[in-house]
């Protein structure tokens, strides 16, 4: 007989730690916040250049409304018109069902080096470790994941992977791993020496993985944007081409493509759309063009009804590029594939006990929400997500302590008044020491107002309750 | 039960109501002006216009593109090329490609794309590893948005196919711009105005 | 009609001088205005915390205290806005439906329900205006720099009839405070980082006030800048629409 294990908990995301590091260092703080800025300030010219924009948003939004209450029948659709088309369709439930069904195929080939494009599906599924331990070399040729994979980290932005690293840093690791002249940051010369460096692998490449962004349920094809092209140079050099999609990205026809793509770049980078936007339908001649459709808890967020609208998510980034606390705490400090705003309201989904803080990692402030081309309503689902968490009991004992207090002093107008007035005289009489101490997290920063002697229930009590309503009144 | 059955079952189960599929109107386009948006949205991607002739371009590109040795040329018509696209059988062979002309089928005024399917193309890969791409067009193949051309255009028609909007290009190192990523590091288009 | 003042518990507690603006600022509009004693708080400090669940009995309380009057009215967007949204949460009866149709922003009642066009009042001050998130986005008091609508703001049109006053231009017009509720003590650090970017943008543009619908904004705002002795003063919008020296 065993005897039970001890429980190991994992590691719950410490959101609010993480930041604190990250802000700690204010030049680089603000250089982040800055160059996110200016992205969205890119968008917002971007968008006020079309005028129907909002009714677009609107659109989109629904015809994403409507896919999600079909998926069923269009992922269906999808997998009979590829099929029809010589594409080979494969199903994950899972993301290790997914990196099999990869590997199986690139075994098959005998595949040693795939190049790889920037797939945040393949982030999620941990593909990249999973290939190398079976001695597969995988190159990612997207230039900002291409610096995070030599880096040894994960990427920091769904749009902009390496949005995080200084020009200066990636010299030095340029230096150190493909032999840029020690010193140099210029991104020109950098980019240069990536270009030279990845066409290498492009051309010495057995296999390539791509992701998607849209897939054609009446036609059973799908589009791929990119504007460096790594994506198409890889997939129209290799005899094996795999594209990797969540079941989301379904869309009913073509028509379709020209709402959701005058949205994505504008949106993304505020680009009027990507440099190419890449639409394949039939595998290249001697070519396998395989599409896995990965579920990985995707159908169960379908499922619940106050957060499936998340899943209509086109991935632009827009969401995080306006969130003030993204800007100055960094994609790392969320602890998850996707950050920011919607990685928040995704990553519960999948383990409300790691990432019960993120939902909290918000004021709520509605920017993001207002800035989505889908139109999910963000700031509603964090506020919902974080009643959930209390519900499930994850909050911490002191503070169901105080809320439970405070729900009593609210409830009831005595308890109120007195407790006001006993606060009040506290911060008067206590000396500064006290109100000022380390613990009083709010006063480390910032002063208290000076305490009133009387509160204005007091004050209108003594001078003008004959005029008052007195319902409710010490009730 | 297979993934497959499982998955559709579970959406199944899962799926809200159903939400009925919303018309996609094609939204109104300015009567006029179609030639001035598409050249300011190729400039605001990189990429450069010039309008032209047929017969012009030939010396167009000699004055462009000097020191271009491989050139494939899909639009053979207007310009001759110094290979031949058809007799290449393996991409690989294109490593060297310096140029590549084609032709495009539709352009879009809005954002500066212009719609490339295989069949222009000889090789798919013709056009992301040449150093330069030069796209003949003609100006009455000018729409208004992407709802437009996308009413014109059949995706599924050929195998493959490919809106172009400027040369390739990232800004992957602290935001700042780079045209040259991985494909192309020029863009023209001749746009044939009559 | 009859007007009640819901007045926010830290309102109540912090800054009595805001509530009694308000009330002058909405009886000088000719308003007959109550002010029910036994009124608390409208519950959203729980429920953005995530104890919504525990803080249905301050709602009930909320609309059984204000379900008679024609309108509410509360000087903070934030309160009015949870009040609108959330209490969602309870049985959707008239008098839960009517609270939550009729309980306002000063702003937005002065401008939608009065029409306020001319305001007997002097400030003659540079003033920054922050357009407080909750009332921005969540009651569309203007219009927020996201969206591609006409550009309005209900604050800021009501701030323009004040004698003397100068609005100044800010870099970042409707960026976030980093006050958030819990979020300025459970995200410290951030919290602060983001109340100073803000204070900054305003004192460059050379604000000697700013103003905002909520005064929790303000309270962290005000609390950093005393802190860091920078030379800039809050003031609640309702001060400001009352003139200085009323
Ligand atoms: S949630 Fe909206 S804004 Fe955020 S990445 Fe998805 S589509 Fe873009």
């Amino acid at each position: 007989m065993s005897t039970p294990l001890p429980e190991i908990p994992l590691p719950v995301i410490d959101h609010a730690a993480a930041a604190a590091r990250f802000v700690a260092d204010e030049a680089r703080t603000n250089w982040h916040d800055a160059s996110l800025w200016q992205v969205r300030q890119k968008r917002d010219r971007a968008a006020q250049a079309v005028p129907e924009w909002e009714a677009l948003r609107d659109l989109a939004s629904k015809i994403k409304a409507h896919t999600l209450s079909r998926l069923d029948e269009y992922l269906a659709q999808f997998e009979e018109q590829a099929t029809a088309n010589g594409i080979q369709v494969h199903w994950a439930k899972d993301a290790a069902e997914h990196n099999q069904i990869v590997h199986a195929i690139l075994a098959r080939h005998g595949v040693q080096r795939l190049v790889k494009s920037k797939s945040m599906l393949t982030e999620e599924c941990g593909l990249n470790p999973y290939l190398e331990a079976q001695g597969i070399e995988v190159v990612d040729t997207d230039l900002g994941e291409r610096i995070v994979q030599l880096a040894g980290e994960g990427p920091s932005h769904i749009v902009m992977p390496a949005i995080h690293v200084k020009k200066e840093e990636i010299g030095a690791l340029f230096h150190e791993k493909i032999g840029t002249p020690a010193g140099e940051a210029d991104p020109g010369r950098l980019t240069e020496a990536a270009r030279q460096h990845l066409r290498a692998h492009f051309l010495s490449a057995d296999a390539a993985l791509t992701g998607v962004n849209f897939a054609i349920a009446e036609t059973g094809g799908f589009v791929v944007c990119t504007n460096e092209g790594n994506a198409d140079l890889g997939v129209h050099l290799t005899p094996v081409h795999i594209a990797s999609m969540g079941i989301e990205k379904i869309i009913p026809a073509a028509e379709h493509l020209g709402v959701f793509l005058r949205l994505l770049a504008r949106s993304a980078t505020g680009q009027d759309l990507t440099v190419y936007t890449s639409h394949f339908h039939r595998p290249r001649q001697g070519q396998e063009l395989h599409v896995v459709l990965v579920d990985n808890g995707r159908s169960a967020h379908l499922g619940r009804a106050d957060f499936r609208d998340a899943l209509k998510c086109i991935r632009c980034g827009a969401c995080i590029n306006t969130c003030p606390i993204y800007r100055r705490s960094g994609g790392h400090s969320y602890g998850s594939t996707v950050p920011g705003p919607i990685g928040s309201i995704l990553t519960p989904g999948i383990d409300l006990k790691k990432y019960q803080h993120l939902p909290f990692a918000s004021t709520l402030c509605g920017s993001c929400g207002d800035v989505c081309p889908v139109k999910i309503d963000i700031p509603g689902q964090l506020y919902r997500w974080r009643q959930l968490v209390t519900e499930e009991g994850h909050a911490g004992r002191s503070k169901r302590r105080v809320m439970a207090v405070a729900g009593q002093i609210f409830r009831n107008p005595r308890l109120f008044r007195w407790a006001g007035k006993l606060g009040r005289r506290l911060l008067r009489w206590l000396p500064q020491r006290a109100v000022y101490h380390q613990r009083n997290v709010w006063g480390r920063a910032r002063d208290l107002p000076e305490p009133p002697r009387q509160s204005f229930l007091e004050w209108y009590a003594a001078h003008r309750s004959d005029n008052a309503n007195k319902k409710g009144h010490d009730q | 039960m297979s993934s497959r059955d499982a998955i559709l079952q579970a959406v199944r189960q899962n799926r809200p109501d159903p939400v009925p599929r919303p018309p996609t109107p094609l939204f109104a386009s300015p009567d006029e002006g179609l030639t001035t948006a598409f050249v300011e949205a190729q400039k605001r991607a990189g990429g450069t216009v010039v309008s032209t002739t047929a017969d012009a371009i030939a010396t167009l590109l000699d004055a462009r593109f000097p020191d271009a040795r491989v050139i494939a040329s899909t639009a053979g018509d207007i310009v001759a090329g110094s290979m031949d696209l058809h007799a290449v059988a393996d991409p690989h062979e294109l490593a060297d490609l310096d140029l590549l002309v084609c032709r495009g089928v539709v352009g879009v005024a809005e954002n500066g794309a212009i719609w490339i399917p295989k069949a222009h193309l000889g090789h798919r890969a013709a056009l992301f590893i040449a150093q330069h791409l030069a796209i003949v067009l003609d100006a009455n193949a000018l729409v208004w948005n992407l709802h437009d051309a996308y009413a014109r255009i059949d995706v599924a028609e050929d195998s493959f196919g490919v809106f172009v909007a400027g040369p390739s290009k990232t800004a992957d190192i602290e935001q700042s711009l780079v045209i040259g990523a991985h494909g192309p590091r020029s863009l023209t288009v001749f746009l044939l105005t009559e | 009609m009859r007007v009640a003042l819901f007045v926010p518990c830290y309102i109540d507690q912090l800054y009595p001088a805001v509530a009694r603006a308000t009330l002058e600022v909405l009886e000088r509009q000719g308003c007959t205005v109550s002010v029910p004693l036994g009124q608390t708080c409208c519950g959203q400090p729980m429920a953005n915390a995530g104890f919504e669940a525990g803080s249905v009995g301050t709602m009930q309380r909320f609309v059984d205290l204000f379900a008679d009057f024609n309108y509410i009215v509360a000087p903070s967007g934030s309160c009015v806005a949870h009040v609108r949204e959330h209490y969602k949460r309870l049985p959707q009866n008239d008098a839960v439906q009517h609270v939550r149709a009729r309980t306002m922003e000063l702003c937005e009642f002065l401008t939608d329900v009065l029409g306020v066009e001319q305001l007997d009042a002097r400030f003659p001050h540079r003033v920054g205006l922050h357009e407080s998130c909750h009332g921005l986005r969540g009651l569309r008091l203007a219009s927020s720099s996201e969206l591609q609508v006409p550009r309005f703001s209900k604050v800021q049109r009501l701030l323009e009839l004040v004698d003397g006053l100068e609005l100044v231009p800010l870099d970042r017009a409707d960026e976030c405070c980093g006050f958030g509720g819990t979020f300025a003590v459970t995200e410290e650090a951030l919290s602060v980082k983001m109340g100073r970017d803000r204070l900054r943008d305003h004192v460059a543009h050379g604000a000697e006030i700013i103003t905002a619908t909520d005064m929790s904004c303000l309270m962290h705002l005000g609390g950093l800048a005393r802190r860091q002795q920078m030379p800039v003063q809050i003031r609640h919008v309702a001060e400001i629409l009352r003139g200085e020296d009323g």
